[in-house]
């Protein structure tokens, strides 16, 4: 960990596992003084490199904040510091130190741990692999971040056969506390064990994923994602294209009781992010992984993703302060509204929720959250409604892709697929599961 | 034993609402008032009460610590803006870490019995969400021997403080016992919020409260002996109160049945640089109470409402024993039998208190006199309890049980 690189520090999970590295490494620092860390951030983007280094500062105060109890111990035996302010600053100084930024994979030549963070796409993986096996020592491990590209397609293609893992964090990395652990076919076993190790340092739990493409959670979410766009297709002739958005946002999220809506969700993850990873899973997979409806909102320039503050951008769904306030019209290229009118009209053709008192947020936060869960997929099996059948069909395909997942052997158990739902997208139970036997 | 020269008394008081979370009116993410509207506020509400504002020939106002929550010093000439009255008229700022309201009031009474004036307009004022709790956790430590305790001290300085007296407790009783006597605490507190529209607590709807006041304390995030819940929270808020001869408040305007009689004041301070004798004892606590009760003719068993400074639910506990309502190591039994509670035998902190109503840490000795005066003149609205006596008691305490101002009132 002495000396650790970041290529693609810039970008939205780069930036998350640079403050992950940078904390790990300050913490390091402190409890063994004598030792030097180096933690290079390296982005094409020079904007973005300040822009991260920003986010790393301000991310680290407020860790410290959260932490004064451990700093404290740590700055023992320094004089100087006596109040918490002066500890804090003097731990965002510390995190800062060991920082360096550049847009040269040159500065990764002496690293022994890269983490690739690199845009989702085939061609420029390859470029920096194939830079990043010549500049750097043989011992060199590369954990790429990679969330749908096969391992053994970039080790063989770029001659790091061995050396690298899959190490798949979820958005945003400092938060969610999984990690997906990919290892090729031809992993060196110590590269294994070391990964482990890392994600428990890093205070992440592995669910490992066999090398196909899209792994576990886009092997999932992307099949999902394609289902609900298939079913909104399916409803609109006779709802309109707003209303049928609506209709299948609030089933897979009200009905399902998941954080996002589908079409929320892949507004977070930026519609071009999804047509990207579509795209290199259809290459491998060859099973008709494609919307021809993102491809034109694509071209409509509609991408969805977030500006560099953070802040969402508009997608599927339009958003003011963080909260969709109207969906798109892909023939008007504007925005309906959901209004009070919009959204009664709605939940008239969907019918009323089985416990309407229930939501994700105050579940999630319900130790007695099962008992509920169990009521309401209970609840959901006798209803009659269009919701209700929506809100089953959607559950029952869920399942279906998860246990396809576990037969291609994607993931070894069903267990497996449920802990990359419920940890890596939030969701309260896994999509294999008995509710509506 | 001192007594008091001639008859003091307390009238026309009032406090702002305790700004800071758990109120649906704060939101640390938006401006909040200044001292200035908080010293407005409270003053305009007392001056509201008498008949001539211009008959107020002095002012005195405690706080603690505006000079680093709000870079704000030289208070007292803040106060002439309750009323332009009270310019070219003497003002001062005391301050005595948490017991500045404490001695604020005793400063005024000192003003009274000297001749020197025959109403005082007491004012306590304090504005601390203006930093997060960690760093607001260092300003309070001001309250401790900054250069001696500061270094060695826990993050949340006094939380820390408290904590050792909370272990030492639990060694004492036994832990589950202090446990449950703290989460009835919590309880008694909350529940007597909820009566007082102006108390923090107010808008707490917890089920059970004595539940989540058991919550098992969490070193790596807190301390080791108290839980969030053992806490009073931080706080923004003004009150004030006037302090009168019988001339005072007759050329006020008021009656008899307007004013409270002092009938004993106890005021220390002990040393700041030294640890507390014994951490299970409120030491300088229990002798400014029995100098009171003393200079009163009275003990506690006359006391018909009670206002203690619980800045921790193991201040509260310690403090039943320091004013003799429990024995030496019986205030978590006396807690649990609800002796203290609004219907038992000494209501206490009958308008939530600190850890109920809130802390705006130079405020609160006045805060204290106001829920007195409140109750003893069946002022106190939807917590008004029914007295059995007809003498009150506060304890305002600052520090680490370091300065003390008790008063004893009667009606």
């Amino acid at each position: 960990m002495q000396n650790v690189a970041v290529v693609g520090a810039a970008g939205k999970m780069g930036s998350g596992i640079s403050l992950l590295l940078a904390l790990e490494l300050a913490y390091r620092s402190l409890e063994d003084p004598k030792a030097t860390f180096v933690l290079s951030l390296i982005d094409m983007n020079d904007s973005g490199l300040q822009g991260l280094l920003r986010y790393v500062r301000d991310q680290a105060r407020k860790d410290g904040e959260r932490q004064v109890n451990r700093l404290r111990a740590l700055y023992r035996d320094r004089a100087d510091l006596v109040e918490n302010a002066e500890m804090v600053e003097a731990f965002v100084a510390e995190v800062m130190l060991h920082l360096r930024t550049g847009r040269t994979l040159a500065l990764a030549k002496d690293a022994l741990l890269v983490f690739e963070a690199a845009f989702e796409k085939e061609e420029i993986k390859f470029q920096i692999y194939d830079e990043l096996a010549a500049l750097c020592p043989p011992g060199t491990w590369f954990l790429t971040n990679t969330s749908s590209i096969p391992l053994h397609v970039l080790t063989h293609r770029c001659g790091i056969q061995g050396r690298m893992i899959g190490f798949h964090f979820y958005n945003p990395p400092a938060v969610q506390k999984l990690v997906e652990l990919i290892p090729p076919e031809d992993c060196d076993p110590a590269l294994e064990a070391g990964a482990e190790e890392l994600a428990l340092v890093l205070r992440k739990k592995t669910v490992p994923a066999r090398d196909i493409a899209g792994f576990i959670g886009n092997g999932h979410f992307m099949r999902d994602g394609l289902r609900c766009i298939r079913e909104m297709e399916r409803l609109a002739p006779e709802h309109g294209f707003a209303r049928a958005v609506h209709m299948v946002e609030k089933v897979s999220r009200d009905w399902l009781l998941r954080p996002m809506g589908m079409f929320q969700l892949i507004d977070y993850v930026g519609i071009d992010v999804f047509q990207l990873i579509l795209r290199v899973m259809e290459k491998y997979l060859q099973e008709g992984l494609h919307s021809p409806l993102v491809d034109t909102l694509l071209e409509q320039g509609v991408r969805g993703g977030q500006t560099s503050s953070g802040a969402q951008k508009d997608g599927f769904l339009r958003y003011e302060k963080g909260r969709p306030v109207g969906i798109l019209d892909p023939a008007t290229r504007d925005y309906v509204p959901v209004d009070a009118a919009f959204a009664a009209d709605v939940e008239a053709r969907l019918g009323p929720l089985p416990d309407p008192s229930l939501s994700w947020k105050a579940l999630s936060r319900d130790p007695g959250r099962e008992r509920k869960l169990r009521a309401h997929f209970a609840a959901l099996k006798g209803l009659d409604s269009q919701g209700a059948a929506m809100a089953r069909r959607h559950a029952a395909d869920s399942r279906d892709i998860a246990l396809d997942l576990v037969r291609q052997g994607v993931a070894a158990r069903a267990e497996d697929v449920n802990a990359v739902l419920t940890l890596g997208f939030f969701h309260l139970y896994g999509p294999v599961n008995d509710f509506l036997d | 034993m001192r007594t008091l020269n001639k008859p003091v008394f307390l009238a026309a008081g009032a406090y702002t609402l305790s700004l800071g979370t758990g109120r649906p009116e704060f939101n640390p993410r938006t401006p909040r008032p200044g001292l200035d509207h908080y010293i407005r506020e409270a003053g305009a509400a007392t001056l509201a009460q008498i008949g001539d504002p211009g008959a107020i020939d002095e002012s005195v106002i405690g706080n603690f610590m505006a000079a680093r929550f709000n870079r704000q010093g030289h208070l007292g000439s803040l106060m002439t803006i309750v009323h332009p009255s009270l310019e070219y008229k003497p003002a001062l700022r005391v301050e005595g870490a948490c017991a500045s309201g404490g001695l604020a009031l005793a400063s005024a009474v000192k003003s009274v019995l000297s001749g020197m004036a025959d109403a005082v307009l007491v004012m306590g004022v304090e504005v601390q969400n203006t930093v997060k709790a960690i760093y607001c956790a260092d300003y309070l430590a001001g309250a401790g021997w900054y250069d001696g305790e500061r270094k060695e001290g826990h993050t949340y300085f006094f939380p820390g403080k408290f904590s050792d007296r909370a272990g030492a407790y639990g060694a004492k009783v036994g832990p589950e016992k202090a446990r449950q006597a703290f989460a009835h605490w919590y309880r008694n507190a909350v529940e007597n919020a909820r009566l007082n529209p102006d108390a923090q607590e107010h808008f707490n709807r917890v089920d059970d409260l004595v539940a989540q006041g058991l919550t098992p304390p969490n070193p790596k995030s807190f301390t080791d002996h108290l839980n969030l819940y053992d806490c009073s929270k931080v706080s923004d808020g003004a009150a004030s109160i006037i302090v009168a001869s019988e001339e005072g408040w007759r050329r006020l305007g008021l009656a008899r049945q307007d004013v409270v009689e002092l009938a004993g004041m106890g005021q220390m301070a002990a040393n700041l640089t030294t640890p507390p004798p014994d951490l299970t004892e409120m030491t300088t606590c229990r002798r400014a109470a029995e100098q009171a009760l003393a200079m009163a003719g009275t003990g506690i068993g006359d006391m018909g409402v009670v206002e203690v400074h619980d800045c921790f639910t193991i201040s509260g506990v310690l403090l039943t024993e320091a004013l003799g309502m429990a024995a030496p190591g019986a205030g978590a039994d006396a807690v649990l039998e609800g002796l203290t509670r609004r219907d038992g035998r000494w209501p206490t902190n009958t308008g939530g208190g600190l850890v109920g109503y809130g802390h705006p840490t130079g405020a609160t000795g006045v805060r204290m006199a106001v829920d007195l005066w409140r109750q003893l003149t069946g002022r106190a609205a939807g917590y008004q309890v029914d007295l059995k006596k007809d003498h009150g008691i506060l304890v305002s305490m600052g520090g680490n049980d370091k300065t003390v101002v008790s008063l004893v009132v009667k009606r």
